[in-house]
């Protein structure tokens, strides 16, 4: 569904990302770990559009999306979050929700003006689903207070909630459990299991072995922007050179 | 003294029009323009000088505010994919240039000299008070703008516009097209000063390039920030008071024994004076939403 090819980024004559192959098959759980500073979030800028790469070809579903504006990207349906979780604070929860369905009428002024029949319709509608997705993540009591009232834990959630909402057919998660409370986490990870049952693909980002371990059928190894390892999380696990980089 | 208090009411409420522009752009996208009354300019002499031409009143507004939307729309192709204050530097500098032209296109202008005997809304039809009659039409269509600017911010379009100003990355990450909601936002704002430009037109009667003076575009933000960004409602009292009191002093210089200039500068002390208590003790404006503004992730 994804493949990234012969990726390279360097800012400022040092070489961030060198990312010769990378691979993710639809339904899978691919997981990109590896110390913090290799690159991974530089990697996942370029694949979602927010950095320029400067050399290589990133194919997803078919279409080539490097150099493409993120918002083109998301729309193809590849939404990311963000390592730092941007909750928009200042909307309320449920308005944090409701952002994110795309093609949206009322997003054209001259549809606000003249037919606000179907805004309101199409408004409903995603209320509707917005509402659903909240409960199934725990927010629906909090639906209406700003998100800057919410936990660290919940943004993260909301995050994804959020995501969820535009209707991807992959995400990219940026480390989704950091900062994130146990229970919380065994949470978020309930959910992705339930998501991956029912055909959603990830790629993830994570430093914590032991999580990334538990939730992907297939991992990458970064160290200094460059893949040193890829395998199932057993070979990966066993890699000297994998150990090599995490233990030094 | 009716007579009076509708002109103060008349330059509010003209000026309201004008900050609500402003508003879109600054307290519901923030944008920060520096060169608004740039618009208002743009708006004001598309009007008049359609009029003078001969062309009906009606075309000629709506033709001001679409050149002054279309100008904002080309101002931002360069700088809205670039940081805030890019567009703030750019705005006021395309204020200051379009000030001269005026200055010194004579043959379009008529420079200092400035353009009149244009004609005004129903002039032939009012018997009595114009300047009431025009009152009501401002107060008219600054309720319409109000209105319709409600309905915008609270529609899935007013959405976006907060998400970008709040963290622009998110609204990206979720396929919005964020330059483009940006332009909008700019044109719109535009749009709206030059509308507020031909109104200020009819009320002076005579307009040159001192009408639009870069402080123009302060009183807007003062207007703005002291009703309380992002609040229409609050932009539309902040203007009031605003104006209120600089009409309210002018009244009260028979009363005290200073010279205008030196009552002139102590109005705008008194200004800045305000400012900065509501700044301390409200900062986020008299009806602005404090959650909106310092709440921080």
């Amino acid at each position: 569904m994804l493949s990234v090819k012969g990726i390279e980024k360097s800012f400022g004559g040092i070489k961030a990302v060198d990312a010769s192959f990378l691979e993710v098959k639809e339904g899978g759980t691919v997981g990109v770990i590896g110390p913090n500073g290799v690159g991974k979030t530089t990697l996942f800028n370029i694949i979602s559009g927010f950095d320029k790469p400067d050399n290589g070809a990133i194919v997803f579903n078919g279409e080539n999306i490097e150099g493409k504006m993120s918002s083109e990207i998301a729309r193809l349906g590849l939404v990311r979050t963000f390592q730092l979780s941007k909750a928009l604070t200042k909307l309320t929860v449920v308005e944090n929700m409701m952002l994110a369905p795309q093609v949206q009428q009322g997003e054209r002024i001259w549809n606000v003006w003249l037919r606000p029949r179907e805004v309101k319709r199409q408004e409903d509608e995603n209320r509707e689903r917005a509402r659903t997705l909240l409960e199934i993540f725990g927010l629906l009591s909090m639906k209406d207070e700003y998100a800057g009232a919410l936990s660290g834990g919940q943004k993260r959630l909301l995050e994804i909630a959020r995501a969820l909402m535009a209707e991807p057919k992959m995400l990219l998660l940026d480390e989704p459990f950091s900062g994130v409370n146990p229970t919380l986490t065994k949470k978020i990870l309930k959910y992705m299991t339930e998501l991956r049952d029912e055909g959603m693909t990830f790629l993830v980002i994570e430093h914590d072995m032991h999580i990334i371990m538990q939730l992907s059928d297939f991992i990458y190894v970064l160290n200094k922007g460059e893949v040193i390892a890829s395998g199932e999380p057993e070979e990966v696990r066993n890699n000297e050179r994998v150990l090599d980089a995490y233990l030094g | 003294m009716i007579e009076y208090i509708i002109t103060v009411l008349l330059i509010a409420a003209i000026y309201a029009i004008f900050s609500l522009g402003l508003n879109l752009e600054w307290g519901f996208t923030g944008l920060i323009n520096f060169g608004h009354v740039a618009f208002m300019a743009i708006g004001a002499y598309t009007t008049v000088l359609l009029n003078l031409k001969g062309v009906p009143l009606l075309p000629a507004v709506i033709a001001g505010m679409a050149l002054a939307g279309l100008c904002g729309g080309l101002l931002g192709i360069p700088t809205l994919k670039l940081r805030a204050d890019y567009l703030a530097i750019v705005t006021i500098g395309f204020a200051e240039i379009l000030r001269f032209f005026l200055l010194n296109e004579g043959w379009l202008t008529r420079g200092p000299m400035g353009l009149h005997g244009y004609s005004r809304p129903f002039e032939d039809m009012i018997q009595g008070d114009y300047n009431f009659f025009l009152l009501l039409l401002v107060l008219i269509v600054l309720a319409v703008c109000y209105l319709m600017l409600e309905k915008l911010i609270k529609s899935p379009w007013g959405r976006v516009l907060k998400s970008i100003r709040e963290d622009e990355d998110v609204p990206a990450s979720l396929g919005k097209n964020v330059f483009s909601y940006k332009n909008q936002s700019l044109m719109l704002g535009s749009a709206i000063a030059g509308l507020a430009g031909s109104f200020l037109a009819f009320y002076l009667q005579y307009i040159n390039p001192r009408n639009f003076m870069p402080m123009e575009t302060f009183y807007a933000w003062i207007a703005v920030v002291l009703g309380g960004s992002g609040n229409n409602k609050g932009t539309i009292l902040g203007a009031f008071i605003l104006f209120s009191f600089f009409s309210g002093t002018r009244f009260a210089q028979g009363y005290i024994p200073l010279s205008s200039t030196q009552i002139g500068a102590l109005r705008i002390m008194f200004i800045g004076l305000l400012l900065i208590v509501v700044m301390m003790f409200k900062p986020e404006g008299l009806l602005g939403k404090k959650e909106e503004l310092t709440l921080m992730g």
